[in-house]
């Protein structure tokens, strides 16, 4: 009975296999399919965005164009790529696997999420083209959105649809986490990437139907002219922004828990050490979860809302800032004595560290009331949060997929290449994104489709912009490197062994090369933690010494 | 103080911009020792553990309660200093000294309206060197945001509620105001300066600028023209920004997205002022705001088509 020929990836042959299947690594992969095109979507348009900025005036779009593209590049990046990535992909694929269960609690629905989610992102790509574009950016802040074209309920209606896909995929990881678990696998011995995604999906049971419903009183507004938000018809000119945000503060989490999660695997993994702060690590992933709820005033210093409340939400946010700080001290004091090796994975684990530390502390920049005021709605804004939507979240997935490539495919990549596009996107972000700090502070304000005004009192915002695209050209040269290699991979790379990177968890140590359809021929009896290297000797494998 | 632009500040021309650069300043030196201590340990950290061998088999290493205390404390004290020095300087931001001069700001759809106590009117903002201006802004239509970089002030403008910003200016110069908040195609052009002048000229200016009685329906139709922002869209040179362009227009021919066209004659110019989505002009976009029917009297309306007559 050789492991190859119970392969997931052998399981079943032909197109219905796969459009039908309710295996949960199957539909991790068909997330994995969708998401990159979404990936490459978004991505050409922040390019276009970028080209149009890379000189005053108008250089290849118009002011409409323009702001309907970095429209839909944020609907797209954020509702169709950072939210659902981590856990529908690598959630999908790992935790029920890492956990010791054959599968998600229910794989029907789990299967069905991935229709739902599909449905809610064709609707948003399919009306763009049918129905008409929306220039209301991704936050579509009313009274803006009340008076812009009806295509805008077309879309909210795709976000609130592409919603359920995420309460499904969240409500499947809590019940599957709390009952599925092998026998001996406590919860002080779950990796810290299920404590994170299990916490993610707490927010998205609670927060997504937030956003529902915010989506159908627009909806309601518009078709029946009740007055909600709009002051023409006697709604509040505010009310939309502090529902909006009750949603996306929260979903900031969804997106940043996981990538956090993958980043401690990563961390303990390649330093073959026990993650410093395990249970501070896992308990404040979920208290996270639910302080996050907390916080979403820091988005308005400036709307409008009262002093108090403010200042309230300023201190919050810092409360709920300290833990994600102490996290990072635990990653780096994770490596302290431990026998660190820096394969491709590894090197973005610790690009998350450099990105994300930038993020935060910017964070903290712009959480504080006073600065905020001057920083507010400027690019110094949109540097923070591509660091940590970007260097953060989309690292950190990356980071993860690199990992978990040769447990997915049963293949290896091309390690050097690996680096080399490594250091290219390092590079690219930080050159597009660093330089964007000082343009914001200088005080370039947000969705500028000409800062030729700007530049009247600050001359050197040209120079600023021309590095940043140049920087975004790098980076998707790296991106596009990533694509290149992996396919390369699929087709020609080298047999991977079940565990290449000697890694302590089961998805490593109880599957063959790739798992089988029911990922284990028995149910794992788990006796230690997930990163108990030093007890463990049999379980690294002996592949990695030919590596 | 230094008032010069930094790398990272524009120039400081309001009394509150020390306060704040202070602040930011001491934001960035902290952040900066924080990020390199951190990433300096990760760097050290991974050369000086690597991995020589596959065999390497490290010991784990126990947690040491006095390095986890010290990382959770010194953030705790540097976030309670950070929040404690913005919360103070966010209340001098926030509270316009008493004896303020106050003036009203209009923003709609991509231009800047402010109102002054003694009748006067402007598109540019004109103001007294150091003494405390409070600004009373609401907006016609969506949000905007009175950004002056220079100031270190900004707040958003909302139809339906007033809001407040207040600042005092140091220095006569012209500084930029920018509106922050996305508002559609034109938001990276809803610019406009303020001046900072001495009393005395900025008094001057004031009289200069009431509004006459004596003068012609053209003339005033020009104020108007000015004051209700309709150069945000329609120029008075030919050049074609986001609506037809005034010159020559009244007597020319319009044709119509229906396909049918009429010669612009006073009667025209009336209804597509008063109710501009009845006929859309071919090769422009439904984006004329439609309240003017009810925010122009009829004889603002009756100067406005004079004033485009002449045009
Ligand atoms: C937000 C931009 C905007 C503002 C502000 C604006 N308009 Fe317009 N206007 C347009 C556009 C776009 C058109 C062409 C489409 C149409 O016919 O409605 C137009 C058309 C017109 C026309 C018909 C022009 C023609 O070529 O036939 C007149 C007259 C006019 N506007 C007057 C005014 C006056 C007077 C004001 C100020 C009280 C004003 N507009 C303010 C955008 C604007
Ligand atoms: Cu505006």
């Amino acid at each position: 009975m050789s492991a190859a020929s119970h392969s997931y990836l052998q399981a079943g042959r032909g197109i219905g296999s796969w459009l039908l299947t309710t295996d949960h690594k199957r539909i991790g992969i068909l997330y994995a399919v969708a998401i990159a095109t979404f990936f490459l979507l978004g991505g050409i348009l922040a390019m276009l965005v970028r080209t149009e900025l890379a000189a005053p005036g108008e250089t290849i779009i118009g002011p409409d164009q323009y702001n309907q593209i970095f429209t839909l590049h944020g609907v797209v990046m954020v509702f169709l790529v950072i939210i659902p990535a981590i856990p529908g992909i690598l959630g999908n694929f790992v935790l029920p696997i890492q956990i010791g269960a054959k599968d998600v609690a229910f794989p029907r629905l789990n299967l069905a999420s991935w229709y739902i989610f599909m449905a809610g992102a064709l609707m948003a790509v399919c009306g763009w083209i049918l129905v008409g574009r929306v220039d209301t950016g991704w936050t579509f802040y009313t009274p803006y959105s009340s008076g812009a074209s009806n295509a805008v309920l077309w879309l909210t209606s795709a976000v609130f649809v592409a919603g359920f896909a995420s309460i499904f995929t969240g409500l499947n990881f809590i019940v599957t986490v709390h009952k599925m678990r092998a026998p001996g696998m406590t919860w002080s011995r779950l990796p810290l990437f299920v404590w994170a995604v299990y916490a993610t999906a707490i927010v998205q049971v609670l927060a997504t139907p937030v956003i529902g419903i915010t989506m159908v009183l627009l909806f309601l507004e518009k078709l029946l002219q009740i007055g909600i938000f709009d002051p023409a018809l006697g709604g509040d000119p505010v009310l939309f922004q502090h529902f909006f945000w009750f949603y996306s503060h929260p979903a900031v989490y969804i997106m940043i828990l996981p990538a956090m999660g993958i980043i401690s695997d990563l961390m303990g993994t390649f330093s073959r050490q026990q993650v410093s702060g395990y249970t501070f690590i896992a308990l404040s992933s979920v208290a996270i979860a639910f302080l996050g709820f907390l916080v979403w005033g820091h988005h308005m210093f400036v709307a409008g809302q009262s002093a108090l409340s403010s200042i309230i939400f300023s201190m919050l946010t810092f409360l709920i800032g300290i833990p994600t700080g102490i996290k990072v001290f635990n990653w780096v004091a994770t490596m302290y004595r431990g026998s660190v090796w820096l394969r491709t994975p590894m090197l973005y684990a610790l690009m998350f560290l450099f990105l994300f530390t930038i993020g935060g502390l910017t964070g903290i920049m712009v959480g504080v009331l006073a600065v905020d005021v001057h920083l507010h709605d400027t690019y110094f804004v949109v540097a923070h949060f591509h660091y940590v939507m970007m260097g953060g979240a989309l690292i950190g997935l990356i980071g993860g997929m690199h990992y978990w490539w040769p447990k997915i495919t049963g293949r290896l990549y091309n390690e050097t290449a690996g680096r080399i596009a490594a250091i290219l996107v390092f590079v690219g972000f930080n050159l597009t994104f660093f330089t964007q700090f000082i343009l914001g502070s200088q005080g370039m304000p947000r969705r500028y489709h000409d800062y030729a005004s700007f530049m009247a009192s600050y001359p050197e915002a040209a120079m600023l912009n021309m590095a940043s695209t140049a920087g975004s050209y790098i980076l998707a040269v790296g991106l596009v490197m990533i694509l290149v290699y992996c396919l390369h991979s699929l087709l020609r790379g080298r047999k991977a062994p079940p565990n290449p990177w000697g890694a302590c968890t089961l998805e490593w140590t109880h599957t063959g090369p790739v798992p089988d359809a029911h990922n284990f021929h028995e149910t794992p009896l788990v006796t230690r933690g997930p990163y108990d290297f030093h007890i463990a000797d049999d379980v690294f494998g002996t592949a990695d010494k030919d590596l | 103080m230094n008032n010069q632009e930094t790398l990272w500040l524009p120039e400081a021309a309001s009394t509150v911009a020390g306060s704040v650069d202070a602040l930011f300043y001491f934001i960035l030196w902290v952040s900066t020792v924080l990020f390199v201590g951190v990433i300096g340990a990760m760097i050290l950290f991974a050369w000086r553990y690597r991995r020589k061998s596959p065999q390497d088999r490290p010991v784990p290493v126990r947690e040491n309660k006095l390095v986890e205390a010290s990382w959770i404390i010194i953030p705790c004290i540097l976030v309670a200093i950070v929040f404690v020095w913005g919360f103070r300087v966010f209340l001098e931001l926030g509270v316009a000294p008493p004896n303020s001069y106050e003036i009203n700001v209009r923003a709609r759809t991509w231009s800047w309206l402010f109102e002054y106590p003694n009748g006067a009117a402007s598109t540019e903002l004109h103001v007294p060197v150091n003494r405390p201006v409070k600004l009373k802004m609401s907006s016609e239509d969506v949000t905007h945001s009175f950004f002056v970089p220079a100031f270190r002030v900004k707040q958003d403008v909302l139809q339906g509620r007033y809001t407040y910003a207040w600042f005092e200016a140091t220095r006569q110069d012209t500084f930029q105001v920018f509106c922050a908040e996305y508002c559609g195609s034109a938001h990276s052009l809803m610019v406009t300066s303020v001046v900072v002048q001495s009393q005395d000229a900025f008094e001057a200016w004031l009289a200069d600028n009431v509004l006459d009685e004596s003068l012609t329906p053209a003339e005033r139709g020009e104020r108007l023209y000015t004051q209700q922002g309709c150069f945000a869209c329609h120029s008075l040179d030919g050049t074609e920004t986001t609506g037809p362009s005034f010159q020559g227009l009244a007597g020319s021919v319009r044709t119509f997205t229906d396909g049918t066209s009429t010669e612009a004659d006073a009667n025209y110019l009336r209804t597509s002022i008063v109710n501009p989505a009845e006929k859309i002009v071919a090769g422009f976009e439904p984006l004329m705001p439609g309240q003017y029917a009810t925010t122009l009297s009829a004889e603002e309306v009756d100067a406005l088509v004079a004033f485009i007559e002449e045009q």
